[in-house]
């Protein structure tokens, strides 16, 4: 009886250990399988533009060392111009977006406010149902906002689960604050200010990424609102680089011939460019992104 | 006579006190809350002009819009776009890729994570689990253009991907031009930017589970497979049911902006869906009227389907949107 007892203890010991075994394993190529475009990336867009056109297969590190190709990255007027538009989109618009999401989250966070259920409601409704791409564009185009920097900013001004996620927080506050100041006489400004805000400044940091990166990585409202290529943010101009392949946009006045060579080595510096700084801030972005989604997950 | 009178007559009383209160009841609330209503104004004018402002735009679907006419001046036509649309050469075409490439998220993309969330919960050493989720994360904070433009690069005929399979003596394909591996190559890319991110719902929902369900588990002799067969995933089912429920109403809308990165006319064949159709006909070809139609065909079988597998889910599972 008692050997059995040994035995099987024994047996389920080592089939635990070839579980974890697999199971490291199977992270393991996980990790590779997602790290190593980004790292094939890397290496090629330091790369010599020569060597790299004439291998084959993976890379493990850079073939020989160069800097050409970040230059005519550097050098390029669209780039360059597409870079400062995304800054303005991400700052300008982030503000914006902060600005009506606290409001509106505040307001609908109040206990006592009559036409709170059916206001909820109402906004909870468009993440169910829109009115479609095209009825869309047809407002923006009605409101005079097309080819205009604002299309890219107020149609997207809130969105929905944010909003959710800060009056979430802004619920989890104790009314007993708010009540003691209010018998000081302080009204609903006072408190959105001296209160809630100080006390929410995680969530709020959290917003600020989730917008911030929205901005940063969207291409597709530029895409359909904008014609002028002066208001192109960064995303659009890699599109026209990485995959419409225009290399026209990419020879304006940069090393003109020599850019056909290094066309490749390009690409890839490009990409690099663009995403740097996410990967930056990746280590904010991990961890507030990661409390955003779990504060947004919670039913009330 | 008189009673009836009298009836009425207090009727209209507590009619009126009723009233009263309500208008009351509207005035000390908004006196109250006066601050909050505005800051509510700007929100609500939001919704109102950007959300339900296309709402109200959408009725040119019924109609023959014309720029200079707007949304009230163009004449009504009914039905007339929607069964253009049914009888369209690329409606039966439209409808299997998007249901298809739909089905196969089902299939594939969406217990990816789950199952990522399950083996990762097994992993003891929290180094080792912390670097394999800030690594596997990655991918959903890159542009839909730079992870497009990746998979581009990869996959031409001199890219990475050719270059490898060269070696095995396959012969050189041009992947994006070919519409039979579309599909493949939208739904493991789909597979690779959410996995990671995908889990993190999944593993809040795993710390939630009661450890006492493990312990008495153990006590049964079950193993760790048969711990998350049984108590794991049980455990987290409610979780899986909402974000079953959610991504059956986008059953008709799949990731169209990537789609639209990654398509071409070569690839239509099985690339093109309802929404870069709508995309195409509408913003390209300035078919208004028409692409709304379409739009508001896909938008109201969406939610269709998203207060249907509520209901249904909340009859058997007890587990719901709202």
């Amino acid at each position: 009886m008692v050997r059995k007892k040994k035995k099987n203890h024994i047996r389920s010991g080592l089939g635990d250990m070839t579980f974890n075994t697999i199971n490291v394993l199977i992270m393991i190529v996980l990790m590779l399988v997602t790290l190593y475009p980004f790292l094939y990336v890397l290496f090629s867009s330091f790369s010599d533009a020569g060597l790299l056109s004439q291998h084959r297969g993976i890379l493990w590190k850079p073939l020989g060392f160069s800097l050409e190709a970040y230059k005519a990255v550097f050098d390029n007027p669209m780039v360059l111009i597409g870079y400062a538009n995304t800054i303005f989109y991400v700052v300008v618009g982030t503000v914006i977006n902060l600005a009506l999401t606290i409001l509106g989250a505040y307001a609908l966070s109040r206990r006592q406010l009559m036409w709170k259920k059916p206001i909820m409601l109402g906004i909870v409704f468009t993440m169910f149902f829109s009115g479609g791409l095209v009825p869309r564009y047809l407002l923006v185009h009605d409101l005079g906002l097309l080819d205009t920097r604002w299309s890219l900013i107020l149609p997207t001004a809130i969105s929905v689960f944010n909003l959710i996620v800060m009056r979430t927080s802004f619920q989890a506050i104790p009314v007993s604050l708010e009540e003691s100041a209010r018998i000081d006489g302080a009204n609903d400004f006072t408190i959105l200010f001296r209160i809630v805000l100080p006390l929410s400044l995680p969530v709020i940091a959290v917003m600020t990424l989730f917008y911030g990166v929205s901005h940063w990585n969207s291409y597709f409202d530029a895409m359909i609102f904008l014609r002028d290529r002066d208001l192109f943010p960064l995303q659009l101009v890699l599109r026209t680089i990485l995959i419409t392949n225009d290399t026209s946009s990419m020879t304006v006045g940069s090393l003109g011939g020599d850019t056909y060579r290094i066309s490749e080595t390009i690409k890839y510096a490009v990409i690099i460019v663009a995403t740097v700084p996410i990967l930056f801030l990746y280590p904010f972005l991990q961890k507030y992104f990661v409390k955003g989604v779990m504060i947004g997950s919670l039913k009330e | 006579m008189a009673s009836i009178q009298l009836g009425t007559r207090k009727e209209k009383a507590t009619r009126l006190i009723r009233k009263a209160t309500f208008r009351e009841r509207v005035v000390k609330d908004f006196k109250r809350n006066k601050y909050v209503y505005a800051m509510l104004l700007p929100v609500v004018a939001y919704f109102l002009i950007f959300h339900y402002g296309p709402m109200y735009g959408v009725q040119i679907a019924f109609k023959n819009y014309d720029v200079t006419k707007g949304f009230l001046g163009s004449p009504w036509v009914g039905f007339e776009h929607f069964v253009e649309f049914f009888k369209s050469y690329y409606f039966w075409r439209l409808i299997r890729n998007t249901l298809l490439l739909s089905l196969y998220s089902l299939i594939f993309v969406f217990p990816a994570p789950i199952i990522f969330a399950l083996l990762l919960n097994e992993i003891r050493n929290m180094k080792f689990k912390r670097l394999t989720q800030t690594i596997t994360y990655l991918p959903h904070f890159i542009s839909l253009v730079v992870v497009v433009g990746i998979l581009v690069d990869f996959l031409s005929p001199q890219g990475l991907i050719n270059q490898i399979l060269s070696v095995f003596g396959v012969d050189v394909t041009n992947y994006l031009q070919e519409a039979g591996w579309f599909r493949t190559i939208f739904i493991s890319s789909e597979v690779w930017q959410t996995v990671g991110w995908g889990s993190i719902i999944y593993l809040a929902a795993i710390t939630n589970v009661n450890p006492q369900l493990y312990e008495a588990a153990k006590i049964d002799g079950a193993g760790r497979f048969r711990q998350i067969i049984h108590v794991t995933i049980p455990g987290i089912l409610p979780t899986i049911t909402i974000l079953f429920i959610l991504q059956l109403g986008s059953l008709m809308t799949v990731g169209y902006q990537k789609i639209i990165l990654l398509y071409n006319p070569l690839t239509y064949e099985t690339a093109d869906v309802i929404s870069t159709y709508i995309y195409r006909k509408g913003i390209l070809d300035a078919s208004y009227s028409y692409s709304a139609a379409i739009g508001l065909f896909d938008a109201v079988i969406n939610f269709g389907i998203l207060v249907l597998a509520n209901r249904i889910s909340k009859k058997v599972g007890e587990t719901s949107l709202w």
